[in-house]
This record gives C-alpha cells, structure tokens and sequence, in this order.
C-alpha cells in the first residue's frame, strides 16, 4: 500500500502553483521571486508533488492563532 | 442568515471570523446591528495588528529567553510519560534550537490503526515487531574455551513470548555471523575460523548483539492506554523504519528527533514540529510563551529550506555583515576571514549600525523622507 506523505499529521497541504497565480502573487506582494522563502527540490513533499527548482509551492498551514494561514515557498535546487 | 455575507467582506482571520460568527449566532442580531459590529471588530483588529518596523524579532527573543532563566537547570525528570526518561526544561530547548541531529534522548510516541487500536494483544503484536530484541535475550550463550567453540542456548519460553520459532532464529543468526555454524537439537552450537582467543571473544560480543528482531535504534517499547486506544511510547527513534510497520497509523507517528522529521517529512513538517516541541518544553515547566515568538522563531530556522540552528553555526552565524557577526561570536575569526576574503558590510543591519553609531533601520528609524524638489520650488 502506497501511503501519502502528505497524510501526515505534521505535514501541511502542498500545491504547486500555476505560472499566471504566480505572477499574480509576486506583483501583489511586491516581491521577487527570490526573496520568497525557500523549499529545497529534494524536499520529501516536493518530490511527491512533482516541483522543480524555479517553481512556487503555496502551503496551507492549520495556524495556532488564524486558523488557517497560506505561506509560499520558492522551490531551488 | 447571512453573517457569513458580511463577514466575507473582511480581510479577517478564519479564526477571528468564527468566533464573530458564533457569537452573532448566539445574541441573535439583525443584519444591519451585525454589520456594524463586524466592521468596529474589523477596526479592533487592525488597531493590535503589528506595526511595519517593529524589532519582533527582539520581542521574540525576550519573550523566549526570560521565562527560559526560570527553567529547570535539571537535564533529567520524569514526565508524564510512564517510566520513560525524556530530556525536559532548558537542556531541551537549547537541543531543539541548536538542531542536534541526535537528541540526548530520542522518543517516539506511536499511534495504531484504527482495527486494532483498542486490542492490547494486538497492540503487543506490533510492539514486539518493533522493539529491537538481541540474541542475549532470547537465549543463553556460553563460550567454550577448551573446545573453542561458542554454544547458544535458546531460552524456548521466551521465543515463545516473542512468536517466533527456533528455524526463524537459526536463519537470524546464520546471517549475521561468517563462522561454521551447527545445529545440535535445540542447541546452536558456533566454531571459529580462527583458532585465537581473542577471535573467539569478538565473536561471542557479536553474537549477544544480533538484533534478531525489531528495530535497532528501538531500545523499548512502552504500551500506555489513552482513552479508549493503547499508544505506543519507545525509547530510541527511527521514523522511516517504524512508519513502515504493519499495523502502525504512519500519519499520526511522531518522534522527538526534529531533524529526522526535516529528513523523512520535509521542511513544513519540521516547522511543525519545532513549534510543537518548543511550545510543550515551555509548557511542561509552567511557562507559557506566545505561540506567535514561537512561530517566529520556527520560520526563520526554516526559511532557507533547510533547518538552520540558532547560533554560531545558523541563523547568527551567517548574517551578511561583517560587524554582526564579529560583535557575535569568535570576533578574532570573523575579521580576519572578512579580511581575508575582502568582504564589503553595506551596514544595512543593527549591530553594524550601533557599532559606528547611526541612526539603526527599525521603527521610525526604517522610513526615509524623499522630497521631491520640484514641488518644493513651487
């Protein structure tokens, strides 16, 4: 049986993001895509979902405090 | 109704908004009251929003370090947790803020399936599969000198206990050790290669440490009932390979050791983990720090996709100043690196900026005035 990584408890849901929402979200947050914080290409969840360095993952957290909170992470190698 | 309605034209936290809600539900108001609640709640919000500029960072620190002087100084007590000893108080938190690849004392609390989750044999069952159990004991092992020759013993009560049978143990042993190896009714009986004491001693510690079943870096199993479900506590952590087992619930499987968690989960799962760790190491002692420092603290060690440490090595460690670093830690080192390599300080920082003695980039001291000199003239 083929267990998903992403099942875990401690592990947020991970979406890749497509190229238009990415450009939306890099103009509205007035940043480079650079200055993102980073997830590394060898990361266990990235390999599950299929990113590759370059691309933007957008993670929903369960947050202590909001409820819910979306972070983005820019994929390198 | 339809406070939702309302509700959906604000920018506000889920959490924030459910709370209005429920308490709308609860006081029955009409729309247009309702409307003008959720927009004075709107102006509270944004009013204790953190301004743009404040040194939270330092306010994290504080928050953190103050009631960490008041932590036990004691690396030992003995948690909740049956008769397991776990590393609590200030040790604790500077492992976990140091990223000790090898915690002093790993621990992993581990769920089971739903099936068998309330069965205690079965729970056992899974408990054996995971606890390392070593040859020494599982059976007698006597060495011969005379004979040079090592004689094993099997003690049949307690193969029993284990489930397994006296060929599953031959093949166990069998595999491990490179020695002519006999069978002689119950007994197992070793003759070295090399006629040499010494040989023959290393053989016989080799022996009584064969992990004949389990997990090796499992040294014991704790089986505690929570509710209506028996969990499993271990001493010793090993994700990968428990997450593996047969009857164990992988998605609530979880381990003490943080940078485990970053290699088997990734670096979401170790932000996790980090806060949660950092948030019941305070707990434990009486302590209660605000979850938001704590976050913080764990974005910053993740942000670069890998964990980074608090300190010499991470976080501090690597600031692109050079005067930072200096007023740090080892300040000969980092000079004459700096030197050496010729390294620029753009005094962008605090530190630097205290050093020489300007104005430092937070607060009111972040925001610059551009005049724009035509409209001046004017």
């Amino acid at each position: 049986m083929k267990v998903s990584l992403q099942d875990h408890v401690l592990v947020p849901k991970h979406e890749i993001l497509k190229e238009s929402e990415a450009e939306e979200l890099l103009k509205l947050l007035g940043v480079s895509k650079e200055q993102l914080p980073k997830i590394k290409s060898t990361d266990p969840i990235v390999k599950e979902i299929g990113a590759k360095p370059g691309d933007i993952v957008k993670i929903t957290r369960k947050s202590h405090t909001a409820g819910f909170s979306i972070f983005y992470r820019l994929v390198i190698e | 109704m339809s406070y939702d309605q309302i509700l959906e034209q604000y920018p506000l936290p889920q959490s924030v908004k459910e709370e209005i809600k429920s308490e709308l539900e609860r006081l029955k108001v009409k729309k247009n009251v309702a409307k003008k609640i959720v927009e004075r709640c709107y102006q509270a919000y944004l009013a204790n929003l953190i301004e743009p500029g404040e040194a939270v960072g330092i306010v994290a620190a504080q928050s953190i370090g103050e009631p960490g002087t008041q932590m036990t100084m004691r690396t030992f007590h003995y948690a909740g947790v049956a008769e397991l000893n776990v590393t609590l108080g200030l040790p604790r938190l500077i492992e976990i803020l140091d990223v000790r690849k090898n915690p002093s004392t790993p621990m992993m609390t581990i769920h089971l399936e739903k099936e068998i989750a309330r069965d205690r044999e079965k729970a056992r069952e899974v408990a054996n599969k995971i606890e390392a159990t070593y040859l020494k004991d599982l059976a007698d092992i006597e060495v011969d000198l005379r004979g040079m020759k090592i004689v094993i013993k099997p003690d049949m009560e307690a193969l029993r206990r284990k489930g397994l049978t006296l060929e599953e143990l031959r093949e166990k042993i069998e595999k491990n050790i490179k020695e002519d190896f006999e069978q002689e009714g119950e007994f197992f009986i070793v003759k070295v290669k090399e006629p040499s004491y010494k040989h023959l001693m290393d053989v016989f510690e080799k022996l009584r440490d064969i992990v004949v079943m389990g997990i090796k870096e499992i040294k014991r199993v704790i089986i505690r009932k929570e509710g209506d479900e028996y969990v499993l506590y271990t001493e010793g952590s090993s994700l990968k390979k428990v997450m593996k087992v047969k009857g164990v619930d992988f998605s609530r499987t979880l381990t003490n050791d943080i940078y485990e968690i970053y290699e088997v989960l990734g670096i979401e799962a170790a932000r996790s983990a980090i806060i949660n760790e950092a948030l019941s190491t305070l707990g434990e002692q009486g302590l209660e720090v605000d979850v938001r420092h704590i976050m913080l603290l764990a974005d910053v060690m993740t942000a670069d996709g890998e964990l980074r440490q608090i300190g010499r090595h991470g976080v501090a460690g690597e600031k692109q100043s050079i005067l930072a670093r200096a007023a740090f830690e080892m300040t000969v080192n980092n000079l004459l690196d700096a030197a050496m390599r010729g390294e620029i300080d753009y005094l962008r920082g605090i530190t630097e900026n205290i050093i020489i003695g300007q104005p430092i980039k937070l607060g009111t001291g972040d925001v610059e005035l551009i005049a724009k000199l035509g409209v001046i003239k004017k």
